[in-house]
């Protein structure tokens, strides 16, 4: 029987030992490259959140992680384990290159974004499809199915950007820039207002994009009646048979906007900030969304604080990398690891001996409410 | 496994076979005193004691759910009892897990076959003994070992098989070999005959009888009365977690057992007038349906119900009673027959989807509440429009109306006294009784024109059955057909006002709720009162009365 602990502990306490254990082994592998883990810690922590340019570039690196947690999140509603948000986001950077190669010259960016938008949703949602399918009407296990969708999406956009979309003259394979039309202005007015700059940092309105899309799922999950057909077969198919939900049909209308969630991620880096596609641009956004979704505990609003702390690790990680050259980009790399094992994979290793701690307290709790049988 | 611990184990083999020469069966092999087990909230078992003879089949009987494979589980280590202790062979052991279980002497033979699929039959028996790393001198020994008990025991199985090719009555003999293999004294078979076709069910029971022979002592599990009154010494009967009776296999009969079984609940007097019947609502024509093996669970059923009238289905689990309610609220499929719903039939073999059945005015009270009947970590607003969330009064075009939907949930709160009164609640927090308030409430408000319940009142409280039955009966009384089932006898006396009897997928007979339940038993364990040939029943009983939940 699977305990049910407090909320407080689920999403507070257990987040938090998670992160302080990670933390902790992550300050003896500092140790180890022999530099003092206090001091790592601090230049991380200026480095995320010190200074205008270190908060332009955390919120930055969170939009990213925000559209990724969601997509994970929206699939595990479903009962749905979409390991493929990488391969999405990849695929959904078609729709946003093209939006921007066609009108970037001719409207203004206000103009391109819905159509980028829609083209990061239409791509990554068929990059879904296929997959989906596959699970709903033969069974094909998704985690399978959308991993190997990964390894496709990569080397079809490699395909693309060489013989497609890359200019003759250049040698990286990337697009060609976007004119202005298919750049989103930066958050800079908003950083003005607290006496600091965004000092070069990326971050724009894509970021506003992610809120709206947390407010979105959130609506969906909890207050449509898609939603809660998506709950219903993701906590309990049999329940949902007897419901007289079409199983096929929820499957795949989750998996459809799971995809189109990790799709928009592409807008921030490539219409965001680089104002081209360049290859390999999700940059493992995809993976960091499993970890972002499981830590936020699949809740918008988890969603976009675990994500903002992953983007702190991102920006964090790179001033630390600078600051103290002992400490290499690798090391932040085991670093980054060490935290999405201890969130992510290894969330279950406080729950047993937690479990233990709180079973007496709310059995007396929930005995009272519920009598002999439950 | 090593030379030594074979010849350790064969001497522990000859050790016991001396034993019963000797005579010494009047000694227990498994004495257990005052063993208490709890999930939760959930007594699993209550304060059991248990003698089981040495050289003797113990047989324990008792519907699903009675705590029959909770007890055995703590007895070969995969739970620790509460409380209560274990005696193996007069000394007081304690299991902590399977393998001191194994070390005691103990062996089990799971319902499910614990066996590797792709390996052979040899590797299946050596696997966690192979005492050492290299294989080779491993499953030398086990060779000559297996041939050895292939002999003593008549166990013929071809050691270099692969699992998957064999037919299940010869995976269930190397399950057996497995254990034997460890040097098991007693055996433990938990449902053996559930897989089994009834020719390897017979020769099941021929080696069974050579086991005993042979000195050992054999526990088997089952809810199968022919089984006990086949093979067994003695019989221990399970209801509730708690031991009922404990009878000499020959001292009793079918009739004492199906009553031990079923049991006599609380004293259920519901107040009823007599019913006043109209037209046919819900009429059953020929149903067959089978699972997934290919086995008749429903074998041509036809019943129907009317307006106004309550139709009891009794039967001890596992005989088609739950296939049936499937098919009919379109959950799963027949092979063959019709279900006519008010006049019009329904797509039994395909077409039928639960939500426009729903429409159609088939209100459907589940079975098993926490895995169909409630989605448990839900709040109770959101549970009591399961199967509804369709419903323009629910919603607000693509939005759930959280108002209409609150408003709806409270005033059935209110309605059926649920408590405690917060439709906000996870539904899991509610006691057995209120989840079931829960589900009836959302079936029974929607003014259905047919409404077939599964278990009202399984693992409710008492104060809850009594609401249950009037509520049931008031739904009678306002004209509606209703198709009840439920293994408790007493419930179906008291709100049926016809009674049919299910066994082995076929109803055996029709009878007044007025008639004895000793007659109501009989046609339970399959004695139908036309003489029927006996051998047909057996063979229905081995093939069909496993129970598919």
């Amino acid at each position: 029987m699977k305990f049910e602990f407090p909320n407080w502990v689920e999403y507070g306490l257990i987040p938090f030992l998670n992160l302080v254990t990670a933390f902790l082994v992550a300050g003896l592998v500092v140790l180890i490259v022999g530099e003092n883990p206090l001091d790592a810690a601090y230049f991380m922590v200026r480095g995320a959140f010190g200074y205008g340019g270190g908060i332009g570039y955390t919120l930055f690196y969170a939009t990213n992680f925000i559209f990724t947690g969601l997509s994970v999140a929206v699939a595990i509603h479903c009962g749905l384990f979409n390991i493929g948000s990488e391969g999405q986001a990849y695929i959904g950077g078609i729709g946003v290159a093209t939006a921007c190669l066609a009108l970037d010259r001719y409207i203004p960016w206000y103009f391109t974004f819905p159509m980028a938008i829609a083209g990061a949703a239409i791509f990554g949602a068929a990059w879904a499809l296929i997959p989906a399918l596959l699970q709903a009407k033969r069974g094909s296990h998704i985690v399978i199915t959308t991993i190997m969708f990964n390894f496709i999406a990569s080397a079809l956009m490699v395909y693309l950007l060489r013989d497609v979309f890359k200019p003759e003259k250049t040698q990286n394979l990337e697009t060609r820039t976007f004119e202005t039309g298919g750049q989103i202005p930066k958050l800079d007015w908003v950083f003005e207002l607290f006496g600091t700059g965004l000092q070069g940092a990326p971050l724009n309105y894509s970021f506003v994009l992610a809120l709206v899309c947390c407010f979105l799922v959130w609506l969906l999950i909890w207050r449509t009646k898609l939603g809660f057909d998506i709950r219903t077969m993701g906590t309990s198919p049999s329940a949902a048979q007897y419901a007289g939900i079409n199983q096929t049909k929820v499957i795949v209308i989750a998996m459809l906007i799971s995809g189109a969630m990790a799709g928009m991620m592409a807008i921030n880096p490539i219409m965001g900030d680089q104002a081209r596609m360049a290859e390999g641009f999700p940059g493992g956004a995809g993976f960091v969304g499993i970890a972002v979704a499981l830590m936020g505990r699949n809740h918008p609003i988890g969603i976009i604080l675990a994500a903002i702390l992953f983007g702190a690790l991102w920006q964090g990680g790179a001033d630390l990398a600078f600051d103290m050259p002992n400490i290499t980009r690798d090391i932040i790399v085991v670093i980054q690891g060490l935290v999405i094992l201890f969130a992510g994979a290894l969330d279950h290793v406080y729950r047993p001996f937690l479990a233990k701690l709180f079973e007496n307290k709310t059995d007396n709790a929930t005995s009272n409410l519920a009598g002999e049988d439950t | 496994m090593s030379k030594k611990s074979t010849v350790k184990s064969r001497e522990r083999i000859i050790a016991a076979r001396n034993k019963s020469i000797v005579g010494d069966t009047l000694s227990s092999a498994i004495k257990l005193n005052g063993i208490s087990k709890s999930f939760g909230h959930v007594h699993a078992n209550k304060d059991i004691d248990l003698d089981v003879k040495k050289g003797t089949i113990h047989g324990i009987i008792g519907e699903n759910g009675a705590g029959k494979s909770t007890l055995m589980s703590i007895l070969y280590g995969f739970y620790q009892a509460d409380s209560g202790t274990i005696e193996i062979g007069g000394e007081v052991q304690k299991i902590k897990d399977s393998q001191a279980a194994i070390k005691a002497g103990i062996g089990m033979v799971h319902q499910h076959f614990m066996l590797v699929e792709n390996f052979t039959v040899l590797e299946n028996i050596i696997l966690g003994a192979e005492g050492g790393s290299i294989l080779n001198k491993a499953t030398n020994n086990a060779r000559e070992e297996l041939a050895r008990l292939e002999k003593e025991y008549a166990l013929e199985v071809d050691p270099n098989a692969v699992i998957e090719d064999l037919p299940v009555g010869l995976q269930q003999r190397v399950e057996i070999l497995k254990a034997l293999y460890r040097g098991a004294e007693i055996l433990i078979l938990d449902e053996p005959t559930g897989v089994l076709t009834p020719a390897e069910a017979d020769h099941l029971f021929r080696i069974l009888g050579q086991l005993k022979d042979q000195g050992k002592t054999i526990v088997m599990i089952t809810h199968k009365l022919r089984e006990i009154m086949a093979i067994t010494d003695d019989v221990s009967v399970m209801r509730r977690g708690k031991i009922v009776a404990t009878r000499k296999t020959a001292d009793t009969n079918v009739e004492e057992l199906a009553e031990l079984m079923v049991g006599r609940s609380v004293l259920l007097n519901v107040e009823k007038k007599k019913s006043k019947v109209g037209d046919v609502k819900l009429s059953i024509e020929n149903l067959t349906v089978k699972d997934s093996r290919g086995v008749i669970m429903v074998d041509n059923v036809s019943l129907k119900v009317h307006a106004g009238e309550i139709v009891g289905i009794a039967g001890v689990a596992g005989n088609g009673q739950s296939e049936l309610l499937k098919v009919i609220s379109g959950i799963s499929k027949a092979k063959s027959g019709r279900v006519i719903l008010d006049g019009k039939p329904i797509g039994v073999m395909g077409k039928a989807d639960p939500r426009k059945l729903r429409e159609r005015g088939l209100a459907h009270v589940p079975e098993d509440r926490h895995h169909m009947g409630l989605v448990l970590p839900f709040e109770e607003s959101e549970n009591s429009i399961l199967g509804y969330q369709n419903n323009t009064e629910y919603l607000n075009g693509p939005f759930l109306n959280m108002d209409a939907i609150r408003a709806d949930a409270d005033e059935k709160i209110e309605q059926y006294d649920i408590r405690p009164p917060s439709s906000k609640l996870k539904t899991a927090n509610f006691s057995g009784g209120n989840q079931q308030k829960i589900v009836l409430a959302r079936e029974m408000e929607r003014d259905p024109v047919v409404l077939i319940i599964g278990q009202p009142t399984r693992g409710v409280d008492v104060g809850a059955i009594e609401f249950i039955h009037k509520r049931i009966i008031e739904m009678r009384d306002a004209g509606k057909a209703i198709l009840l089932v439920s293994v408790e006898l007493d419930e179906i006396r008291s709100l049926a006002d016809r009674v049919l009897v299910m066994f082995a997928g076929r109803i055996v007979g029709e009878r007044d709720p007025s008639a004895s339940e000793g007659e109501l038993g009989l046609l339970m364990a399959g004695i139908e009162d036309k003489p029927v040939d006996d051998d047909v029943i057996e063979a229905k009983t081995l093939e069909n009365g496993e129970t598919k939940k």
